[in-house]
């Protein structure tokens, strides 16, 4: 996972709540094993139906295309589990999104592709959301998650918190399936137990 | 001290605590699908990894395939299917193929199979994992590197999550199903109070629902927001998983089934937030919005925007734009495109049977497209045993193959663009299941009234009239 630290870019707006990843990863079936998860991006927000761009999209408003920071509502990433909804983010440019909460698989995706995840409480959101919209367009902000705080480019400093765990593991970028691997013999053992215990759980033969 | 139905399986399985805080909870059942085992399996190679248990996974083909594949002469398979395939050959693990007589989606396999059992854990990397909790199981929802977690180590590292008991009281009313009680649950509770929690339904209302029933019930916790729900098992679910292909035999079962009486909430368990829903005199309930609480009953007239707080104001009005409709009509009589009836929510046998039941001797109406598809090749030839197949290709749906179909708009099961869709899924979405698709969410029997009339129905009028 490729890790964070630090993150310097314009902040974009968009502050819907309930944002499901059928609008942020549009099309079940109409991807490619590898396709440009870029492109995919709110496709069918950022791109009208006769194949003009929105203009009012809150990454296609002039000088938002290159945000590197969303804020968002409430739920953010609510629906379907699918993880090229954080991989979009991700291959547009995105690499922190701060909302008023996130929904709970969407949150996991992040973490686990090195996507900072930030939730403020009521006022600190406010703001953030206040600053960006009166900041110049071209004024960036800085997210250090060394010392869990956003510098904005008027001067204010809003700190934010996250899970101590999380963090290290968004710093170090961390192989989370390695950190389970340490516990193989734990895994092993509850096996050996349940097989004795609970036997149907751990012995599974089609016989029926 | 006392205990909940949670607390139990989760202390059964929690193997130890990562340093990290987070518990490494085993998973006794894993079922992939196509969207995401490719990836996963791919990752999984690359760093040199196994399946630890292929012995406890399976592979299902469900998302990227179309309920038309034997008629359409198409390709069949999908890069989807084939990475899935290869993948699964190379690890080990068992997959459920296009032809296989045990092919299906992966959450309706999965108990129709006897995979999945009561107080046991489940992983698939789909929202709708939570299904299964309709037996009794904790199942839990989850992405990709979740996948891959799951293959290497059998076990998911999680936070546990809080305890949310919804209890749903009152008598069902004539007409009224497992997918109208859970479409009022949330509407009554909204997208966001299962966030964090993991949902147990209880109440005589959850005691009462067949497990076809509870699978339907369960399958949407994920449209409150928490990655799993469940029912308590109960007599009912020992006698239904009885004989089931995956299911333990002789001995095994016997003690299987003296453990799984023990797996109830104790009297006096404590929740982290406990609260009830009346379903009592309850209508058919529909979805006139863009997301799963946005639900009226079906005598209802769609609410106005205008004496709501700013924030539902915003989101209401985004949705009755979207759906075309106006504040204060009905939606009784509202002309409709197209029909699908299936899914992980609503496409297991009584499911077929209730849509069956409204559409025997009745046609489809004039220029609806209506398409039905089981939820396994099983329910599939279960439901053609009992000459279904023919009544709904008599009335004029489509009988298509087992899969997701139409509820995302998979490869070859969309929605014509902006036509307006009754549909037995689980997400109203915008353009999920095809660009501005207008989805009607509702019960099975709903589904095939919309069919005949052609038009948005209250069934129980023809189910008066058919008698």
């Amino acid at each position: 996972m490729q890790p964070f630290t630090t993150l310097t870019g314009i902040v974009a707006i968009f502050m819907r709540d309930d944002v499901n990843t059928d609008q942020i990863s549009p099309g079940v079936g109409s991807h490619s094993l590898e396709p440009n998860y870029a492109d995919q991006l709110f496709r069918n927000w950022r791109i009208k139906s006769d194949g003009t761009e929105d203009p009012e999209f809150a990454l296609n408003r002039s000088g938002f295309r290159d945000a590197k920071i969303l804020i968002c509502g409430d739920n953010f990433g609510c629906g379907s589990s699918r993880e090229t909804a954080v991989w979009a983010m991700i291959d547009y440019g995105i690499r922190c999104i701060v909302a008023r909460s996130f929904a709970d698989i969407y949150r996991e995706n992040c973490l686990k592709n090195g996507l900072l995840p930030i939730v403020l409480p009521a006022g600190d959101m406010h703001r953030l959301e206040h600053i960006a919209q009166e900041i110049d367009v071209e004024s960036e902000f800085t997210v250090d998650l060394t010392i869990k705080n956003i510098a904005c480019p008027d001067g204010t400093s809003i700190s934010f918190d996250i899970d101590d765990a999380e963090r290290n593991a968004l710093i170090e970028g961390l192989d989370d399936i390695g950190l389970t691997e340490k516990y193989d013999s734990e895994i092993s053992s509850w096996e050996r137990k349940v097989k004795d215990k609970y036997p149907w759980l751990q012995e599974l033969i089609e016989t029926n | 001290m006392a205990k909940s139905l949670f607390d139990k399986i989760w202390e059964t399985h929690v193997v130890t605590q990562r340093s990290d805080g987070r518990d490494i909870l085993y998973m006794d059942r894993h079922v992939s699908h196509d969207l995401h085992a490719p990836r996963a399996f791919g990752r999984l190679g690359k760093a040199g990894r196994k399946v630890r248990r292929p012995d406890l996974t399976f592979a299902a083909l469900d998302h990227s395939i179309s309920s038309r594949r034997k008629v359409d002469g198409g390709p069949i398979d999908t890069m989807f299917t084939i990475g899935s395939r290869e993948g699964a050959k190379k690890f080990g693990v068992r997959v459920f193929d296009l032809e296989d007589p045990e092919h299906g989606i992966s959450h309706v396999v999965g108990p129709e199979l006897g995979l999945i059992l009561p107080g046991s854990t489940y992983a698939c990397p789909d929202s709708h994992a939570c299904t299964v909790g309709g037996l009794g199981a904790f199942a839990y929802g989850c992405g990709t590197s979740e996948l891959e977690h799951v293959f290497a180590t059998q076990a998911l590292a999680i936070k546990k999550p809080k305890s949310l008991r919804i209890n749903l009281y009152g008598t069902m009313a004539f007409g009224i199903t497992a997918k109208d009680v859970v479409l009022k649950i949330i509407a009554t509770c909204g997208v966001n109070i299962g966030r964090g929690y993991a949902i147990e339904y209880a109440g005589p209302i959850a005691e009462a629902l067949s497990i076809e029933g509870r699978l339907t019930l369960c399958n949407m916790a994920i449209e409150m927001g928490a990655r799993s729900g469940f029912v308590a098992p109960d007599e009912k679910t020992i006698k239904w998983l009885e004989g089931r292909a995956w299911a333990p035999t002789g001995d095994k079962w016997d003690a299987a089934v003296i453990h799984w009486r023990t797996l109830k909430s104790d009297e006096g368990a404590k929740f982290d937030k406990e609260v009830s829903v009346d379903c009592g005199g309850l209508e058919p309930q529909i979805s006139w919005g863009i997301d799963p609480s946005q639900i009226i009953g079906i005598s209802d007239i769609v609410p106005d925007p205008i004496d709501k707080d700013e924030k539902q104001k915003v989101a209401m009005e985004r949705a009755l734009q979207y759906m075309g409709l106006k504040p204060g009509m009905s939606l009784k009589g509202l002309p409709i495109n197209q029909v699908f009836i299936g899914s992980c929510t609503n496409s297991r046998l009584p499911d077929l049977e209730a849509a069956a039941g409204i559409l025997k001797g009745r046609k489809v109406a004039k220029g609806i497209k209506a398409l039905v598809v089981p939820g396994s090749a099983a329910t599939k030839r279960q439901a053609e045993a009992k000459g279904l197949d023919k009544i709904f290709i008599e009335a004029g749906f489509f009988w298509g193959e087992a899969g997701c179909s139409m509820c995302a708009g998979g490869i070859g099961d969309s929605v014509d663009a902006g036509d307006r869709s009754v549909s037995t899924t689980n997400r109203n979405f915008e353009n999920r299941q095809g660009p501005a698709v207008r989805t009607h969410l509702v019960s099975p029997a709903m589904a095939a009234a919309a069919a005949v009339t052609g038009e948005i129905t209250d069934v129980r009028e023809l189910i008066a009239k058919g008698e």
